[in-house]
């Protein structure tokens, strides 16, 4: 018998009739699932993260789906203050609050792309090519305007037409070996958020 | 942060002047209201704008945007006027008893050695103290001597009387005198007010001196060092200060070393000149370390290759022939046509730097544009004709620009710095969307190109990328681990305790902390501030202990804090002479137990120092105190002066009426087209300020559906008197105009925003919030910083963001 909740309590009436029903074995099987919702968390993996926008800090747990297996991908279901944390204490801001609509921007990134010279256009290319390109176009501009020495022979091995803009949220590890291969190629048109 | 957010909980009395905690950083806010439950804390707010901290202060204060320096020069007068300073902290621990040179001096706005063709004080020689045969500064603890710091101090200050001072900044004088009164009660011994500052003191072109000024009041008040006081800046990323403390600066290198000036050829000259000796009998100057700092970074990036004979390759750092070339600078070289190549890794500069006709023309004359990003920013779309809101000619733009799809704070394991200088780890939950990568795997991939290329064509200079140290146990992709362990540093070869010749650490294991850094290629590390982060005992950072034994929020089980774990800086002043917490009940620290130094937070001090050695709390200054008189240090002179913006809505200085020099900062650089680019009150007659709303954070959010759903739509903000002045009524659009362009955007007619009486006029403030643009899910809008000038801070070169003048009229 192929009915719903609703209907089943219609074909029966109430009360009585439908304990009846019930006993002969025609209550239908999901009975309670449009009263009782599943708790989402259930079964969710719980990830500590720290919230990427002001400087507070706020500690995140990250709620993922996922059966944890290595093959497995997880999916961000839902984010929450981490209530253990010292300064937030699972509190989060407006800001904090709709993390979880940043990790699911349709405005996310998701493959290399390159707009040509005087094109209206993106156009999708592969990770090799993409820095290809760029490693090629970085050596041109670097052998063509590095300067070994200035005008009074001294030793200043320094790059300047080519200059590199690091971030405000990227992790201290990405800093860190941004800093290591952007100063071993002598630029110093080089800042991070925290000039402006 | 000199302290930390949960340690705000401690105050006495808090002011937020120069940022909107309750609206940009709520969360943290939360320690304000904890701060007057705790303590009967009250809440001073000055601000142009009745804002959402305002709306919760026990006091508010309106002030004239861009006048913060003349409200705190007149605090220190009345601090000084009425004694209501801190007497044993100030004598103890400032500079106030220090001689200065013969020929400093101060006349109509400009201090000596002006050059106003340079723009600039080229000879700072004047500013310094005066020496004795040993080398040591002079001092008069009797403050008589009449060049001693006080007596200077005193003198400067004394032309900010409350007239001249409300005059200026616009601020009623009983409501002024109210906030400095209540202020001045926190020069009791024992008694603390914290300074909670942001973008609105840093975005000016005096912004430097503005923080400055915030730290003389606090120190003359005796609230550095202390638990609930300390200069507070709210930083506005989750991780710029680490990247500042990693040094991604034009001039830094890791832990605020510093790249050597081209003059400097010599690698001895180059560390003897960053080892400070004391300039005071028994003083620690800390920085006499220099060297085995600058030795571990450097085996850190270069490994074997950097040796006692190359200098440990002194010759592969750039050498600098100007000061730095920061963003402003480098935006004009670009509009000149002198870059090729520019790489924004998470950063999106047409949104957020100033003049945006400027930099999107300069981005145009870009050979290649290379952005590494998670979303799709608008400076990746420059060249993309967006109607109103981008209108240029496609076909024109040149420029080649690759776009990399990178992972987001969800998809990687990492640790951020917050503003209160916690090293929190984060963990990996989900894998990137499609083929984004981190930015670890996009470097590696550019630098191992690049290596190969130089070793197969050669090409101009390649030795430092030949000789980098990358033994990555995965080349194409090091770990967040590996690079945590190599920032925090490890021994090289066995290290022994210099003086007992114990050993410390063996060859290979990660390091305590930068105390067993050594100068002779024995220990590497990468980030000499960062060093206790990962030891032997594993990932610091990764901790979670939040106990708090001691009751006073310190929480040292929480994370790691730069530096050695430390939460309060200068934390040796939270205790007198004698090593006593000046407030034993309340305000207990750090203290002397008899034989060493200890207590709820991890001494800022030689630990065994007892106080009858007289070592002074500042150990990072050669002097040991802390300075009211900044010597060379800043650009514009010792003291902070009131200078108009740059764009001034009354003209001139009424400090100095007649000295056109002395209008706006005379030591702010400014490129010769962006001159012309100022308005003047005539055409422009309303001073405007930007910023942020709680719903928003930058131009990210506009790509969050929920937070659009929140603010959708750009508007500004006007007040009530204005607004009728102009027939403008609440929801009409209205077009916001400054010399550089205009923003059209819904007009909020606010009660919030009073007009204010300056220099016999009366001065509007709009209101200019920062969050749209032409890409993201909330509607479009207009970059605000088409409207701001491009012109920067004399030290930072940080934009005068919150100060510039517009006209505003029906749309």
């Amino acid at each position: 018998m192929d009915m719903n909740r609703r209907q089943f309590f219609k074909v029966c009436g109430v009360g009585l009739g439908a304990s009846s029903m019930a006993a002969l074995g025609m209550a239908p099987p999901t009975a309670y699932a449009e009263s009782i919702r599943h708790f989402k968390l259930t079964n969710t993996r719980e990830t500590r993260n720290t919230c990427p926008y002001c400087s507070v800090g706020c500690g995140l747990i990250l709620y993922s789906q996922g059966s944890g297996g290595k093959n497995v991908a997880q999916n961000i279901i839902h984010i929450e203050g981490d209530s253990d944390h010292p300064v937030n204490r699972g509190t989060l801001c407006p800001k904090g609050a709709g993390l979880l609509d940043f990790i699911h921007s349709p405005n996310r990134l998701t493959h290399p792309e390159v707009r040509e010279a005087g094109s209206n256009e993106w156009k999708r290319i592969e990770w090799s090519e993409a820095l290809d390109r760029i490693a090629r176009l970085m050596k041109d501009d670097r052998d063509a305007n590095f300067i070994e020495r200035n005008d009074k022979g001294q030793t200043v091995n320094r790059w300047l037409s080519t200059g590199f803009l690091a971030a405000s949220a990227s992790s201290n590890e990405a800093g860190y070996i941004t800093h290591k291969v952007v100063r071993s190629l002598g630029m110093l048109g080089f800042d991070n958020q925290a000039r402006v | 942060m000199t302290n930390h957010w949960s340690d705000i909980q401690n105050a006495d009395l808090v002011l937020i002047m120069g940022g909107n905690a309750a609206e940009a950083h709520p969360c943290g806010f939360k320690w304000v209201t904890e701060a007057k439950a705790r303590n009967k804390a009250r809440l001073v707010v000055v601000d142009p704008r009745f804002t959402r901290s305002a709306s919760v202060a026990d006091l508010y204060a309106p002030i004239r945007t861009g006048t913060d320096i003349a409200f705190l020069g007149g605090l220190i007068n009345y601090l000084l006027e009425n004694d209501k300073i801190q007497h044993e902290y100030v004598v103890n621990y400032t500079d106030v008893a220090f001689i200065v040179k013969e020929g400093f001096g101060f006349e109509d706005g400009l201090f000596n050695g002006y050059d106003a063709d340079k723009r600039s004080y080229p000879d700072k020689t004047a500013w310094g103290y005066e020496l004795d045969e040993d080398g040591f500064a002079r001092v008069d603890k009797s403050l008589s001597h009449p060049r001693c710091v006080y007596n200077l101090l005193k003198q400067h200050y004394s032309r900010y009387t409350p007239e001249v001072v409300s005059n200026i900044c616009g601020t009623p004088q009983d409501r002024m005198l109210q906030v400095w009164e209540a202020i001045a009660e926190t020069s009791a011994p024992g008694k603390a007010m914290t300074v909670m500052y942001a973008l609105g003191w840093t975005q000016h072109s005096t912004g430097s001196q503005m923080i400055r000024t915030g730290a003389m009041v606090q120190l003359l008040l005796g609230n550095i060092g202390m638990p609930g006081g300390g200069m507070n800046a709210l930083r506005g990323h989750s991780n710029i200060q680490g990247l500042t403390d990693l040094g991604l600066l034009s001039n830094l290198l890791p832990g605020y070393l510093t790249l050597p000036l081209e003059a400097e050829q010599d690698y001895a000259a180059y560390i003897a000149k960053r080892t400070a000796k004391p300039l005071r009998p028994g003083q620690l100057s800390y920085w006499q370390h220099y060297e085995k700092f600058h030795v571990s970074l450097m085996k850190a990036w270069y490994g074997k290759n950097a040796t006692a004979e190359n200098n440990w390759g002194y010759d592969w750092l750039p050498k600098l022939d100007i000061p730095g070339y920061d963003v402003l600078k480098v935006f004009d070289m670009m509009y000149q046509g002198q870059v090729n190549g520019y790489f924004c890794q998470g950063f999106n500069p047409i949104a957020s730097f100033p003049n945006k006709a400027k930099v999107s023309a300069a981005l145009a004359k870009l050979k290649y544009l290379v952005i590494m990003d998670p979303l799709a920013t608008e400076t990746s779309e420059f060249w993309r004709n967006a109607g109103e809101y981008n209108d240029v000619d496609t076909a024109a733009i040149q420029t080649t620009v690759f776009r990399l799809p990178t992972s987001c704070f969800a998809e990687e394991n990492g640790s951020l710095v917050n503003s209160g200088r916690w090293l929190q780890w984060h963990w990996k939950a989900a894998e990137p969307p499609g083929q984004a990568q981190t930015d670890v795997v996009i470097m590696g991939g550019l630098f191992h190109r690049l290596r190969e290329l130089y070793r197969k064509e050669g090409g101009a200079y390649a030795e430092p990328l030949l000789n980098i140290d990358w033994a990555y146990r995965q080349p194409e992709e090091p770990t967040a681990e590996e690079i945590a362990q190599e920032y925090n540093g490890k021994a090289l070869g066995d290290v022994f305790d210099l003086q007992s010749g114990a050993q410390l650490a063996k060859a290979g294991e990660q390091l305590s902390g930068f105390g067993l850094l050594r100068a002779d290629g024995s220990t590497s590390c990468g980030c000499w501030i960062f060093s206790g982060s990962w030891t032997q005992a594993g990932n610091q950072m990764a901790r979670r202990d939040n106990a708090d034994p001691y009751g006073m929020g310190q929480t040292l089980g929480w994370a790691w804090s730069w530096p050695a774990n430390r939460r309060i800086l200068y934390n040796r002043a939270s205790a007198d002479p004698a090593g006593n917490p000046w407030n034993p009940e309340k305000k207990r620290l750090v203290w002397w137990d008899g034989g060493k130094w200890g207590g709820t937070d991890v001494p800022d001090f030689k630990v065994d120092s007892p106080p009858a050695d007289g070592m002074n709390p500042f150990i990072m200054n050669p002097e040991g105190v802390a300075r009211l008189f900044a010597i060379d240090k800043m650009n514009e002179g010792p003291f902070p002066e009131h200078y108009e913006p740059f764009e001034t809505p009354i003209g001139r200085n009424p400090m100095h009426p007649d000295n056109p020099q002395a209008i706006s900062n005379p030591a702010a650089r400014v490129f010769k087209n962006d001159m012309e680019l100022f308005g003047t009150a005539k055409e422009f007659p309303y001073a405007a300020t930007t910023y942020r709303l709680t719903e928003h954070f930058h131009f990210w959010t506009k790509h969050c559906r929920l937070n659009a759903i929140t603010q959708p739509e750009q508007f500004v903000e006007i007040g009530e008197v204005l607004a009728n002045e102009l027939g403008i009524k609440a929801g009409e659009r209205v077009k916001v105009s400054s010399n550089r362009g205009y923003i059209k955007a819904v007009a909020v007619v606010t009660k919030r925003i009073k007009p204010l009486t300056v220099d016999g006029q009366t001065v509007h403030h709009i209101g200019i919030p920062l969050h749209w643009g032409f890409a993201g899910v909330a509607r479009n809008g207009y970059l605000t910083n088409t409207l701001t000038p491009f012109v920067g801070d004399a030290n930072t070169q940080t934009p005068e963001f919150k100060s510039f003048l517009v006209n505003v009229e029906k749309a």
